[in-house]
């Protein structure tokens, strides 16, 4: 992809500003209309998902402690992954979002989780749910796009180092908790000089990740084996192939988010004085979704339904396939398309970007057109273009 | 015993290492949630009806619990149509109670959603979560000679908590209660018994036929008015009047009073944000985000998206009620609350304290 701006033809040229703004209002009432109704089954619903998720990964180690046997080794190892990827997607990831913190319970809540990832929740909070979800898809200010190992847009400037890219791919794929948490440590950049390394925020951070692996660690390749005696071996193995499966699935998922073809880019300065609207666009835009079953959705946690939950990051993700049809009702309306297929197809899709990318432009890519620069402005996207009714009446200055 | 201790501390470091990052009690409070000191919560015991409003809850404390004084209350915390609601209710029992059970009388307040829920749903076998009790609102020592208390509603719950658990160390007792009618006056046969008994004096005043009582009408019900050491606890115009009268009459250091402060909402019009840590206080018009107001105002405020999706500046609403400025949604906090709200989207909806 291009971004959107130095596109031949731009795909959002036949809407008007009235437009944009009214598919952000558009939005907005179906996310009032959700966010009203949650009640007591949203409540049951992940509560009944963590006590599964809890279930699962108990009963999975309590069978690998005879893994040793190995009809206990290929059961163990199958529920311990399902139960790490749930544990990751559909609980960690969507609480660490906000998603439940309406329901005021102090053991659900963003402020409080830690989940059983390489990378503290808070620092991942800070990398994925403020700079990701805010800045999703501008080239230069999202780093998603590539992780800063590697080239997934025509944009990015091409360096020799993107020719090994399919191949940091695939590490990257294998150890990916590792790799999320050296991103969220902005690891490149801060070892880059002596006073980065040196400055005490990032000292901190680092020595948090390194408790967190270690108790991680601890957990899944000491104790856990120790525990399983004559079995210590093989309950390494498998504890080792859980992490693995969970890697490469998260992963899989994550790339189908926002790397498939017809997913769209946008220039650094295409967002200066951004507004509500203009936001709502970028993130519809700028996400792919993952067709597919019930199954699906719930192993992917939801972000199989990676457009709506760009468009709402703080819904709870129960409730994203019900405002789907809605969402889909609303790209077809503003004509603009709405980007899905099944999981192997959109893997297959990003791959082939990693690989593509991984050689300079050619042909129509390799020509860079100039785009139209926006003077710095502050945005105010929180701003909606129609207050709420109950807010009419306070002093709302126009928009700008 | 050091030996065992020792081990048993080992074990259950090895049980923690296990199931990091969540701890042991995440998973054992889901079969026995009264074991976790850590996290106060209570069993209901029994549900009694009181009056065709108001029920009786029995409830079995969890470890953590701190006996309480008589006229204490105790916050109670709720999980109403998904959402965990704090509210704040007196104790009836006497601390002295055998089996280390408390009970509460919860009256449905109209569009009381916690109050309304408890009496409609309370069910024996029903989780509630706890604090410890708390609350000024307690007999002194060495006991009054003359006692009177002066109750109106369910201003009567932490007279009865103290009449249950006192009335044996008390000569020469009065109360005074106001209720719409005789059947609505809780406890009512209970308090009709010990009048019987000659252990009160009972005065029930029905507002619906009598009207609304006054501290004119005290003073002719009973006349040694100031010479007693007085308690009262109901409506605030009650306690106002109350207050009044008895600072008119030089008798102010005779009367305790334990009232319900209302939270104040104004309609869109914003109000004082108070940020408790650093002791900013900003006059805000309810169009601006806690997040602008506060850093206006040189307070250090965290920070990430500004647009609501991050929760990077979520910080608790110690007391008060804030608005969302995307839907209007309001979220009110009681004294005790800690709410965690979203700065960047949230506006002052009256005053405030905003934890920071």
């Amino acid at each position: 992809m291009t971004t959107i701006q130095r596109k031949k033809s731009n795909p959002i040229a036949h809407l008007s500003a009235e437009d944009i703004e009214q598919i952000g209002i558009e939005l907005d009432a179906i996310r009032d209309e959700v966010m009203g109704s949650r009640g007591e089954k949203d409540a049951a619903y992940i509560r009944r998902v963590i006590a599964w998720q809890r279930g699962l990964e108990l009963g999975s180690r309590g069978v690998l402690l005879f893994s040793i046997f190995p009809p206990a080794w290929l059961v163990g190892t199958a529920g311990l992954s399902i139960a790490k990827i749930l544990e990751n997607m559909e609980v960690g990831h969507n609480i660490l979002h906000g998603q439940w913190d309406w329901m005021r319970d102090p053991k659900i809540h963003s402020t409080k989780w830690e989940w059983d990832h390489a990378s503290p929740a808070e620092q991942w909070k800070h990398s994925h749910n403020e700079l990701h979800h805010t800045y999703t898809n501008v080239v230069g200010r999202d780093n998603d796009l590539g992780y800063g190992i590697m080239r997934v847009d025509e944009d990015q400037r091409w360096t020799k180092a993107h020719l090994g890219q399919p191949f940091y791919n695939f590490l990257n794929m294998c150890f990916f908790e590792y790799g999320i948490a050296a991103y969220d440590l902005e690891l490149g950049k801060n070892l880059a000089t002596r006073k980065r390394r040196q400055n005490p925020k990032f000292r901190a951070d680092l020595k948090k990740v390194r408790n967190k692996i270690a108790k991680q660690m601890l957990k899944d390749y000491v104790i856990h084996p120790a525990l399983s005696g004559p079995s210590f071996l093989h309950t390494i193995a498998a504890n080792a192939t859980a992490n693995l499966i969970r890697n490469i699935w998260s992963h899989s998922v994550i790339m189908c988010g926002h790397f498939p073809t017809g997913v769209e880019t946008f220039e650094r300065t295409s967002i200066e004085g951004e507004t509500r609207g203009e936001w709502y666009l970028r993130q519809m835009l700028g996400s792919a979704n993952i067709s597919g079953g019930k199954a699906i959705h719930l192993m992917t946690g939801n972000l199989s339904h990676q457009i709506e939950h760009h468009l709402f990051p703080d819904m709870p993700s129960n409730r994203y396939k019900e405002i789907a049809p809605k969402i889909q009702d609303l790209f077809q309306r503003y004509g603009l398309s709405y980007v899905s297929g099944p999981l192997p197809k959109q893997v297959a899709s990003a791959w082939y970007k990693v690989f593509r990318l991984a050689l300079p432009n050619r042909g129509e890519a390799a020509v860079r057109r100039p785009v139209e620069r926006k003077a710095p402005a502050p945005s105010t996207r929180w701003r909606r273009a129609q207050a709420p009714a109950v807010l009419a009446d306070a002093k709302e200055p126009a928009l700008p | 015993m050091a030996v065992i201790n020792n081990l048993r501390t080992g074990a259950w470091r090895v049980v923690e290492l296990i199931t990091t990052p969540v701890v042991p009690s995440d998973y054992l409070d889901v079969i026995a949630p009264l074991r976790n000191a850590r996290v106060l919560r209570a069993k209901v015991d029994a549900v009694r009806p009181e009056t065709d409003r108001s029920v009786t809850l029995v409830l079995r404390p969890g470890r953590g619990w701190v006996r309480h004084e008589p006229g204490q209350y105790v916050r109670v915390g709720v999980d109403v149509d998904g959402v965990r609601l704090w509210r704040s209710y007196s104790i009836t029992s006497s601390p002295a109670r055998r089996d280390g059970r408390i009970t509460i009388t919860v009256n449905a307040v109209p569009d009381g959603v916690v109050s309304t829920h408890l009496v409609k749903k309370a069910r024996r076998g029903m989780i509630l979560h706890l604090d410890v009790p708390t609350g000024e609102f307690q007999l002194c020592a060495p006991r009054p000679a003359k006692a009177l208390f002066v109750t109106a509603g369910s201003g009567i719950t932490p007279v009865m908590g103290m009449l249950r658990s006192t009335l044996h160390e008390l000569s020469d007792v009065v109360v005074v209660h106001s209720a719409g009618t005789r059947a609505a006056v809780v406890f009512g046969d209970e308090l009709r018994t010990l009048a019987a008994e000659g252990r009160i004096t009972l005065i029930e005043r029905h507002t619906r036929t009598d009207g609304r009582l006054k501290p004119a009408d005290l003073e002719e019900l009973v006349p040694d008015l100031f010479e007693r050491h007085t308690w009262a606890c109901g409506p605030n115009e009650m306690l106002d009047a109350l207050e009044t009268h008895w600072a008119d009459g030089e008798a102010a250091h005779l009367l305790r009073t334990e009232r319900f402060r209302p939270t104040l909402i104004s309609s869109g019009g914003g109000g004082t944000v108070t940020f408790t840590e650093c002791g900013t206080v900003v006059e805000t018009d309810g169009s601006e985000p806690l997040l602008d107001s506060g850093e206006n105002a040189g307070v250090l405020m965290p920070s990430g998206c500004r647009m609501g999706i991050c929760f990077s500046c979520v910080l608790p609403l110690r007391e008060g009620a804030v608005r969302d400025l995307r839907d209007g949604q309001l979220t009110v906090a009681e004294p005790g609350d800690s709410i965690p709200v979203q700065t960047c989207i949230s506006a002052a909806a009256g005053p405030c304290k905003i934890g920071n």
